[in-house]
């Protein structure tokens, strides 16, 4: 976990009036191929080589970048230091335990019969307690939403005092970025995908929105309070997912339900096309959480591997690891552009699929009702 | 394995935030936010249209002042023209109506003197022959007191006659 911060020399030579032409970005880009892809067969072989001599400054990129990306029960800043969070554990047989995150040490100490194994998740200090372990803790993830959720609460709740202080006036200050977002959810996502119904899902339309582009940005900032990666959890794409799954079949109408059990189509093809029907009904928001978690999470691993090729480089020999570093950073600047873009985009794409999905199950068919 | 298994901390903290970030903000931002968003569209809209209404209501009204002016200038343009007509006719028919009376009080005045005339004659006629008579008595009175003067003028009378009876012839 520390690794990579033993390398910190390299972090201060990438920051030191760096300056590229665009140019020059490009070559280096086209350069990058050619040599990543020469460097990629070098890797292995090296780091074998390293193991014998420098078993303490090993880099695993991989184990890096799974860290990074997963879930913690502390918050890593720089160096050695690291915000402890809460730990919330429920067990049958201990009841509720609350206590600091920094009793484990970093998974070097066991506490209160608890430990933390090398995923950073809490098991038994005795491996052959088999009593489930419901851990609540307040992670790295739920600080990092928390602390989104309370900027959107500030900045959605100032935008409408603006709004309700100035009543039929032009937007102004910050109304002008906010304005223009949701009158696009408004019109272009609610409006043309659910219909003359919209305003009633408006909310839960905005707020997926908002809360998903919300932690999509404050996952790419690099440090604390953000580099979470929220939206690229499982867990939270599948609350999110369930939320849309719940919604669109509670509002669903008969024509939804009768569309997917007695659909138009020949009797004898209901064994094929209901089960179908059915499967998509689950399938649907199953690929909105495959679909906002892969992405996020690929972006995150995509910065963290072009950063990591400084390290692995710089494994090599130092020169070569200071050499790699501004096509490193450049190319993680690119990334990190096109994640900003792609932030915006899947909040966006999830948001259009719900408002389809909840205009398809309040859709009202007129010409059936003749039949 | 791990990356797609949900944690179910992580699970049940969301779960929490995003009841209450849906309950929060549908309360005290989206509804108001929306609420403002469509009052404004429809004030905008409300006075746009009702700019649209008012530009062609002053079109109408223009429209209107233009049309009652036409009207106005045609109708004093009759009754300038009616009133020159009503000028003419009475002026022609003042003059005739003079001439006519001229005529009439000349032809009244004419006969008037004429009768004037006639009478004084009449009465000039009756005097005269008063007079004449007078005188003729007088002279014959005179004339006849003594038979020598009455001879005389017999006489006299029978010569005059006697020499206007050879004159005629």
């Amino acid at each position: 976990m520390d690794a990579p911060n033993k390398q910190m020399p390299y972090f201060s030579a990438l920051f030191s009036g760096y300056r590229t032409p665009k140019i020059l970005v490009l070559t280096l880009f086209y350069a990058f191929f050619s040599l990543g892809l020469h460097a990629s067969g070098d890797e292995h072989a090296t780091e074998k080589g390293h193991e014998n001599t420098h078993t303490e400054e090993k880099m695993d990129p991989g184990k890096l970048i799974m860290e990074h990306i997963s879930d913690s029960h502390d918050w890593h800043l720089w160096g050695h230091t690291s915000i402890p969070l809460p730990v919330i554990v429920y067990t049958q047989s201990q009841g509720l335990s609350v206590f600091s995150s920094a009793h484990f040490n970093h998974g070097h100490d066991a506490y209160k019969g608890f430990k933390l194994n090398e995923k950073n998740q809490i098991i038994w200090e005795n491996e052959s307690n088999t009593d489930a372990i419901y851990d609540l803790s307040i992670t790295k993830n739920v600080l990092a939403m928390f602390l989104a959720v309370i900027t959107l609460f500030i900045i959605m709740i100032s935008v409408a005092r603006t709004y309700s202080k100035r009543p039929g006036q032009a937007p102004k200050g910050f109304v002008n970025i906010i304005e223009p977002l949701i009158l696009f959810l408004r019109d272009d996502v609610a409006k043309s995908s659910i219909g003359p119904k919209y305003e009633r899902y408006m909310p839960l339309i905005l707020s997926i929105f908002f809360f998903i582009f919300v932690n999509n940005i404050f996952g790419l900032i690099p440090i604390f309070p953000g580099g979470a990666n929220v939206t690229g959890n499982i867990a939270i794409t599948m609350v999110l997912a369930l939320v849309v799954f719940l919604t669109v079949n509670f509002i669903g109408n008969k024509y939804y339900w009768k569309h997917i059990f007695m659909p138009d189509v020949p009797k004898a093809m209901y064994l094929i096309i209901v089960p179908i029907e059915i499967l998509g009904v689950i399938l649907r928001p199953f690929v909105l959480m495959l679909r906002l978690f892969a992405n996020i999470t690929a972006g995150h691993i995509i910065i963290l591997g072009f950063f990591s090729l400084i390290f692995i480089f710089g494994a090599m020999s130092p020169g070569l690891g200071y050499a790699v570093s501004p096509l490193s950073v450049a190319f993680t600047l690119f990334m990190s552009l096109l994640e900003l873009l792609v932030a915006f985009l899947q909040a966006f794409v999830f948001t259009l699929l719900t408002a389809i999905y909840i205009g398809m199950a309040i859709e009202e068919h007129h010409h059936a009702e003749h039949h | 394995m791990e990356l797609v298994t949900p944690a179910i901390g992580l699970v049940f903290w969301m779960l929490v935030t995003f009841s209450l970030l849906l309950f929060i903000l549908k309360k005290f931002a989206w509804k108001p936010i929306l609420t403002s968003m469509k009052e404004r569209e429809e004030t905008i809209e409300k006075s746009l249209q009702e700019a649209a209404n008012a530009r062609a209501e002053m079109q109408k009204l223009n429209q209107q002042n233009e049309n009652l002016l036409a009207e106005a200038r045609a109708e004093r343009e009759t009754i300038l023209k009616e009133a020159r007509e009503i000028k003419e006719k009475i002026v022609s028919e003042a003059k005739n109506a003079a001439d006519e009376e001229a005529k009439r009080l000349i032809s009244r005045a004419n006969d008037e003197i004429s009768r004037q005339k006639n009478a004084a004659l009449d009465e000039l006629k009756k005097e005269v022959a008063q007079f004449s008579l007078q005188i003729a008595q007088k002279l014959v009175e005179k004339e006849l007191e003594n038979n020598d003067a009455q001879k005389a003028l017999i006489a006299d009378q029978l010569t005059k006659l006697d020499k206007q009876q050879k004159a005629t012839a």
